[in-house]
């Protein structure tokens, strides 16, 4: 008989809630009733709440169970989880049984695009990766011009998943002209949102997608050498990144015509804003370069450069699969396709929900994440990270796509979802969003360097209730400045959280005092 | 530190960033993975480290220190046996973060950048760990942590206390 296939996730979120040590005791358990299993370490569904999930291959497809606490793991080969691949031989009647993973609600209304592999494979198994459509975008790029691979993702309408939501396909174009001997293609993975983790995910769950995408950019715009800029505080995607680039060299899918340098941040935010990162690459500290010249034109080391994000080079295999227009087909208005949603903070169902663009704010908080995970009122949601809107409730009928959060004061960001039960305290969410630009500042501009600290002593003396009314005057005119006069969006969106905050929850700076944060 | 070892390191960088980019030009691109390998390696980057750097890399002392001093990471000080990053960004606020970081000064008083008087831990701030679906989360010596409270703290403590 053959072992019982069994996946456990080796995603750091679900190692970070003990998924090693319940692969150990499902290896020992078995052994101890001589039950032949074989356990794949994949990377994570997404499905946050039920992690550890621990999924069993049957004729019916992989049943699911979770979470699993180590005081669970005999209970459930007592009730028959791993009795054999037939129909009925599961443990239906367990407690933690979920049923068929693909019909668990969260997971059945997605439209995974970029995440279809993930928790499916395992991650390092390029065999799987294949059987699974991998490289099939970069054959049917190798078989086109570069100009008709750029076309395709024209077509798509694909855009920047960053934040900034300019077009890919404009950004290749414009670096496929330059001209140049050396190009490059960047990958920002210096994911530094707070509510963010999809760049992560993929980059722990389906590395060899990234390399794909890179590759296929490659292609479109003469460039030869790639480098991904991982951030420092995600030691798990740099391993398996690393891991996946040294795999695709040995298979010799890297380092004859492309081929891809893994870097790594240093405890920078301002990083991630792209000219700071390649400041950073280069070796200097990661100080925003003013814009022009675009680097498009003179980036890396002076050249033509691509910089995208992880989760817009991810979403380039599929693109040139199935064609720009399958792609352009999912989405609304001017946001087209899908994006990877990450519900974060106080929410029952917590992880990823890759869906088209177009949903309500509305719809994913309760109908998809079933609200709060406290049980208590949704207060207030924070969409696109530190530098995005605080909305409150009468504003949750936004759509998520681009221009529908901007029309509405936010801005949908990296599409990180934070949500804030009535417990939470605006004001000195206010004074935060001031603070984290002060501490992350890289100095080049007045308004960001100077700006930020100010902001954080007149919020003070607002919680404190000294000259009130002037002082919130002070704080919006100083917002203003921030806003039009700051180099790039760290100074420039800062004001975007803090105006949110006194537009929306003005009750907030008039009652209960803020405390300044513990420093 | 132990110089030979540590020009070893910036020797090796160099010529993996040259190789890399089949170029001969300067090797600067190679500072942030030199600082890096050598605070991976002695645990933290010794000043005597820093004209070593600056030599082979054909520029001055003052750019290396402002690298140094600019990115949270880098440390010119040893820490503690072990470092604990508590994430005190929205996403754990959310999750009421900020009562642990209280916790952590009241119960055992540290406050972030803070060491144990034996050495046994150091307790730092980062902002997003990624885990923002598993929250509050933390970083026990590079290993993630989600869904973290006071009772993992005060256990975290008692056993690395000497």
């Amino acid at each position: 008989m053959n072992p019982i296939r069994i996946f456990i996730s080796r995603d750091a979120a679900s190692l970070s809630v003990g998924s090693n040590k319940i692969a150990q005791a499902i290896t020992q358990e078995a052994a101890r009733r001589q039950v032949q299993i074989e356990i794949i370490r994949t990377g994570s569904r997404g499905m946050m709440w039920l992690e550890p999930l621990v999924e069993v291959e049957t004729e019916r497809g992989r049943i699911a169970y979770g979470p699993v606490t180590l005081e669970d793991v005999s209970s459930l080969f007592h009730a028959g989880f791993a009795l054999g691949q037939d129909n009925f031989a599961f443990a239906q009647d367990h407690a933690l049984c979920l049923g068929r993973t693909q019909d668990i609600p969260f997971l059945k209304s997605q439209q995974r695009l970029t995440f279809a592999r993930i928790g499916v494979i395992d991650p390092l198994n390029m065999d799987q990766y294949r059987a699974h459509g991998g490289f099939a975008g970069f054959e049917a790029a190798s078989k086109i011009k570069p100009v008709e691979i750029i076309e395709e993702v024209v077509t798509s309408g694909l855009r920047g998943r960053g934040g900034a939501g300019f077009p890919a396909g404009i950004k290749w174009r414009t670096v496929a002209a330059a001209p140049g001997e050396r190009k490059y293609i960047v990958c920002n993975a210096d994911e530094g949102d707070s509510g963010t983790f999809a760049d992560r995910m993929v980059m722990e769950g389906d590395p060899f997608m990234l390399i794909e995408g890179m590759m296929i950019a490659g292609l479109a715009t003469g460039a030869t050498h790639g480098f991904v800029y991982i951030r420092s505080e995600y030691p798990d995607a740099i391993t398996t990144m690393r891991a996946a680039v040294e795999l695709a060299r040995r298979a010799g899918r890297l380092g004859k015509a492309f081929d891809i340098e893994i870097r790594v941040g240093a405890g920078a935010y301002i990083c991630g804003e792209e000219t700071a990162l390649l400041e950073s690459i280069e070796g200097k500290r990661g100080q925003v370069r003013a814009k022009p010249p675009l680097p498009a034109h003179q980036g890396l080391f002076g050249k033509p450069t691509v910089i995208n994000n992880v989760l817009t080079l991810a979403a380039i295999p599929w693109i040139l699969e199935h064609g720009g227009k399958n792609y352009a087909a999912f989405g609304a208005g001017r946001s087209r396709g899908t994006m990877p949603f990450q519900l974060a903070g106080n929410v029952k169902y917590s992880g990823i929900h890759e869906v088209a663009f177009g949903m309500s704010l509305r719809e994913m908080i309760f109908d998809i994440s079933g609200g709060t995970a406290s049980g208590r009122p949704v207060y207030a949601v924070q969409t696109g990270g530190p530098l995005g809107a605080y909305f409150p409730e009468h504003l949750l009928d936004t759509k998520l796509d681009y221009e529908a959060m901007i029309a509405a004061g936010g801005m949908l960001g990296h599409g990180g979802i934070v949500v804030f039960d009535d417990r939470a305290d605006i004001a000195r969410q206010a004074r935060f969003a001031m603070d984290f630009c002060a501490i992350e500042s890289c100095g080049k501009c007045t308004p960001c360097r100077i700006g930020s600290t100010r902001g954080v002593e007149t919020l003070d003396k607002i919680a404190a209730d000294i000259d009130r009314t002037r002082n919130i005057a002070l704080v919006k005119d100083l917002c203003a400045v921030m806003t039009d006069g700051s180099l790039c969006a760290l100074g420039g969106l800062t004001p975007m959280p803090v105006i949110s905050a006194l537009t929306h929850f003005p009750e907030a700076f008039t009652q209960s005092p803020a405390k300044p944060r513990a420093e | 530190m132990n110089s030979e070892e540590t020009i070893a390191i910036i020797q090796s960088e160099c010529e993996r960033a040259r190789a890399f980019l089949d170029q001969k030009g300067n090797p600067r691109t190679a500072l942030l993975p030199i600082l890096q390998a050598i605070q991976s390696q002695f645990g933290y980057i010794d000043k005597d480290a820093l004209p070593l750097i600056a030599q082979e890399l054909n520029i001055s002392q003052a750019e290396v220190r402002g690298v140094v001093s600019f990115y949270h990471d880098f440390r010119l000080e040893p820490e503690g046996q072990h470092v604990l990053k508590l994430c005190r960004a929205e996403a754990c606020q959310s999750m009421g973060c900020e009562s642990l970081a209280t916790h952590m000064q009241e119960r055992h008083g540290l406050l972030p950048g803070q060491t144990l008087p034996d050495s046994s831990l150091t307790f730092e701030n980062v902002y997003c760990l990624g885990n923002c679906a598993l929250a509050p989360a933390a970083m026990l010596d590079g290993k993630l942590v989600g869904r973290v409270n006071k009772e993992w703290i005060d256990q975290l403590i008692s056993g690395v206390r000497r």
